[in-house]
């Protein structure tokens, strides 16, 4: 099953043993598809993320969870209960083999066990542990309970999304988790080249909610340069004269994204949608003459932003979400498909560059298609090595031919609940 | 000090606007040397974007710019000029990573594909970020992240099931792209290290974007569902969404998941009668009468600042947070406990806190030390001293226009 040629991949060699729930899958993940060896540790019956849905078939089972399966591709998987004497052992004697653990527990649960950081580096002095909390290690807040709509929220992303007259929202699909998990990834590789270069290994400390005003690009900026807090606008964007721009569009068959733009944006790209409203006969007389390179978003009045808006209403009315894409490359206009995932999926480019991956489930007697490589490395391909593990799926390989457990031991680890 | 992480590692970034600069970002406060180069012909974007200091335009007042430029110098440099790309060989030949995030195909027109600067410097690590990818039919399709945003699905997912979609604030798959370009570019430094070989990475925008939605790709797979907003519903908690607080446009979130959880909300209420209603008693009750149970929630929180309702409720173990501002982002206390924000001191914008990324390496911390750079600040040091060129060159290049 091991079929990975060890040197291509870019992390290959390295070894990952991987504690962590959905609040940090997605960062082994992102280790795994670079070519490390990423154990999945998870208690003996399987871990609770598996629960989370969607489901294959819409069949609720832990062995079959969408959610699981996409973001523990190419990790291995092992069961093992870290709280029993047997289980420590077990654990610490994977971590002299490992480069890095990363775990997700609430802060000083590993500590507790007598796993925390001292300990591992008692066991391995280069070890890396990775640790990812709701808000971090330390601090007032670090015993708080974090939910993925929680840390969106204190991270000041909601606050920017969402209609003016209704709740500021959350992406449907959470994204908070899924952030702290990525930059776990980037802070992990840091530390790896930091024990590559000095053969020291350290105790990385990720706060998903430290990770989320980046997400704002410069929304939270706005605060230390002009004491302003940006709000939301729902539909509109508001350019910085205070005209309301229309972003979100209704056309035939769905919804578009289209704003104006200023300067030199505009001039790069306005004329070509004049031209393509021009030869569909919509465009108005008063758009035609506008000089793009001229319009100017710190000075323009509601009365100059609306210019299009009568215009491109009648045109969207006629044309689909597909058409308009064609045509937005076609003129190098910057009006957009609002694509549902379906829309998405059928995208000729991400076909054309072999984006979609398929893997065997054996199990389910199904081949699912999954999104591939996040990037294209010439000398180091990522790959879709493996699906995601069944529960304890690599037990045998690891604890048997690795850790050299006779069968019977291995036995009765199961029936103590070890493994 | 700067941080030891990246010691000696040499940065030429030829990327703009936020993907490329961010993920530089990160190696420069890890200590790498990141040299941007800009050009006074065609401005980076973002120093003619705002926020700006006091809400003054300015090339050097960019906040926008600022925050994903620290650490690093600026050079100018004319690639129209054949001597300016002459000079960008020289950078190549310094450098051990080069990044750009122009248009596929522009680089190569100057003489500066991955193919030339393997020629130049055999083990460079070179990093094209861009929307679509370098390859396939659309690979040169103009836009922004916000567009992309719009392409990857996300859009359609934000907002309220009876309502157009909302956008996400900001060029959304911007900012998710350079973690994982950082954690891709790092492996092939190790890879590197370990073998003698460069490589060439291609960065679409779109295909970091998708993993953050991988699951709802696989459902549309494997069960032909398409997703659709929610608003704040969550499939198993309840309550679960942000809740209106005392104030103009004060929220708190609330996440009820478990049992236990429910027990110590209606507790902190006060148990009031309808938390003991049987539309509410088990989980699959709340479910049903979700939009009830929204309203009587927030007939409560009302009545409470956004931190009163966080603290009560985390006192007591429910998920719960301020619903922030940047303002608060700002002020926030555990963010000031792990010093999320360092003041630095700009020469045109003065001192202002400036953001971290969001991880404490306890050997190796990052550390910002330098305040973005002017455009051109360091033409100078980096040509004369980084680079090696002697000063009578530099001066004549200097009225050739080709620093311009």
């Amino acid at each position: 099953m091991d079929d990975r040629p060890k040197i291509e991949s870019a992390l290959g060699g390295y070894r990952i043993l991987d504690l962590t729930d959905e609040k940090g899958l997605f960062c082994g993940k992102i280790l795994g598809d670079l070519g490390a060896d990423v154990i999945k540790i998870e208690k003996p019956g399987g871990d609770p993320a598996r629960n989370i849905g969607p489901f294959y078939a819409d069949t609720p089972d832990s062995q079959k969870s969408l959610f699981w399966f996409a973001y523990n591709m190419n990790k291995r998987g092992l069961t093992l209960d870290i709280e029993t004497s047997d289980g420590k052992e077990l654990f610490k004697r994977l971590v002299k083999t490992a480069d890095c653990v990363v775990e997700s527990f609430h802060p000083g649960y590993l500590d507790s066990l007598k796993l925390g950081y001292e300990m591992l580096r008692r066991v391995n002095q280069r070890i890396i542990l990775t640790s990812i909390s709701p808000f971090g290690q330390t601090g007032p807040y670090k015993n708080y309970k974090g939910a993925d709509i929680v840390l969106w929220g204190i991270g000041g992303m909601m606050y920017l999304c969402g209609d003016t007259d209704r709740p500021p929202v959350q992406v449907s699909f959470p994204q908070a988790y899924l952030t702290g998990a990525a930059e776990a990834a980037a802070a992990t590789m840091i530390a790896m080249y930091y024990q590559e270069t000095t053969g020291k290994g350290q105790h990385v400390d990720v706060s998903i909610h430290a990770s989320i005003p980046w997400l704002t690009m410069e929304g939270v900026e706005f605060w230390p340069m002009m004491q302003v807090n940006v709000k939301r606008k729902g539909v509109f964007r508001e350019s910085q004269s205070g005209a309301q721009e229309l972003q979100i569009w209704r056309c035939k068959d769905g919804y578009v994204h289209f704003s104006i733009y200023g300067g030199v944006v505009a001039a790069s790209f306005m004329p070509g949608l004049v031209k393509w409203l021009d030869e569909d006969g919509v465009a108005t007389e008063t758009l035609r003459d506008i000089s793009w390179g001229d319009f100017d978003l710190h000075r323009v009045s509601q009365e100059a932003c609306d210019v299009v808006v009568q215009p491109m209403e009648t045109f969207l009315k006629k044309h689909t979400k597909a058409e308009i894409y064609e045509g937005t490359k076609k003129y190098r206009a910057l009006v957009y498909p609002v694509n549902t995932v379906a829309d998405t999926f059928e995208d000729p480019q991400l076909k054309a560059r072999g984006f979609w991956g398929k893997l065997e489930h054996t199990e389910l007697g199904a081949t699912l298609t999954y999104p591939g490589a996040f990037a294209k490395l010439s000398e180091t391909p990522i790959k879709m090595w493996r699906h995601a593990p069944r529960i304890g799926e690599h037990n045998e390989e690891v604890y048997f031919k690795e850790l050299g457990l006779s069968r019977e031991e291995l036995l009765q680890l199961e029936q103590r609940g070890v493994i | 000090m700067a941080s030891e992480v990246f010691k000696g590692i040499k940065v030429a970034d030829f990327a703009w606007v936020s993907v490329g600069p961010r993920t530089s970002e990160y190696l420069a406060e890890y200590g790498a040397t990141v040299v941007r180069i800009e050009s006074r012909r065609h401005y980076d974007p973002l120093r003619t974007t705002g926020p700006y200091r006091d809400n003054k335009p300015g090339v050097n007042l960019s906040g926008f710019y600022a925050r994903y430029n620290l650490n690093k110098y600026s050079v100018t440099l004319n690639l129209a000029h054949p001597k300016g790309v002459e000079v960008a060989r020289l950078l190549v030949k310094w450098a051990d990573i080069v990044t750009d995030s122009f248009s596929p195909g522009v680089m190569r027109r100057w003489g500066l594909s991955y193919e030339d600067l393997v020629k130049i410097k055999p083990d460079i690590i070179m990093m094209s970020a861009s929307l679509l990818g370098q390859t396939g039919p659309s690979a040169g399709v103009a836009g922004f992240g916000l567009q992309l945003t719009s392409i990857a699905g996300f859009h359609h997912l934000v907002g309220w099931p009876d309502r157009a979609p909302v956008t996400i604030y900001g060029a959304y798959t911007d900012a998710l792209a350079p973690r994982l370009q950082l954690a891709a570019l790092v492996a092939a430094l190790i890879y590197r290290r370990k073998t003698g070989k460069g490589q060439y990475l291609d960065v679409s925008q779109l295909e970091c974007a998708l993993q953050f939605l991988a699951p709802v790709f696989l459902d549309y797979v494997a069960n032909g569902r398409v997703w659709n907003r929610m608003g704040n519903r969550c499939p198993y908690a309840a309550p679960h969404g942000a809740f209106r607080c005392q104030g103009e446009d004060k929220w708190c979130t609330i996440a009820v998941f478990t049992d236990q959880q429910w027990g110590a909300f209606a507790k902190v209420l006060g148990n009031p009668k309808w938390t003991n209603s049987p539309k509410f008693a088990t989980f699959l009750d709340r479910k049903k009468n979700e939009d009830e149970l929204e309203r009587l929630v927030e007939e409560w929180t009302k009545d409470f600042t956004p931190e009163e309702v966080m603290k009560l409720m985390q006192a007591v173990g429910v998920p719960a947070g301020i619903v922030a501002t940047a303002e608060d982002v700002y002020k926030d206390p555990q963010l000031e406990h792990r010093q999320h924000f360092t003041t630095l001191s700009h020469p045109e914008m003065r001192a202002y806190p400036h953001e971290r990324s969001a991880a404490i390496l306890s050997k190796s911390p990052g550390k910002f030390i330098r305040p973005a750079p002017c455009l051109g600040e360091h033409n100078y040091y980096v040509y004369t001293e980084l680079l090696g060129m002697p000063e009578e060159e530099f001066i004549q290049l200097l009225n050739e226009q080709v620093f311009d």
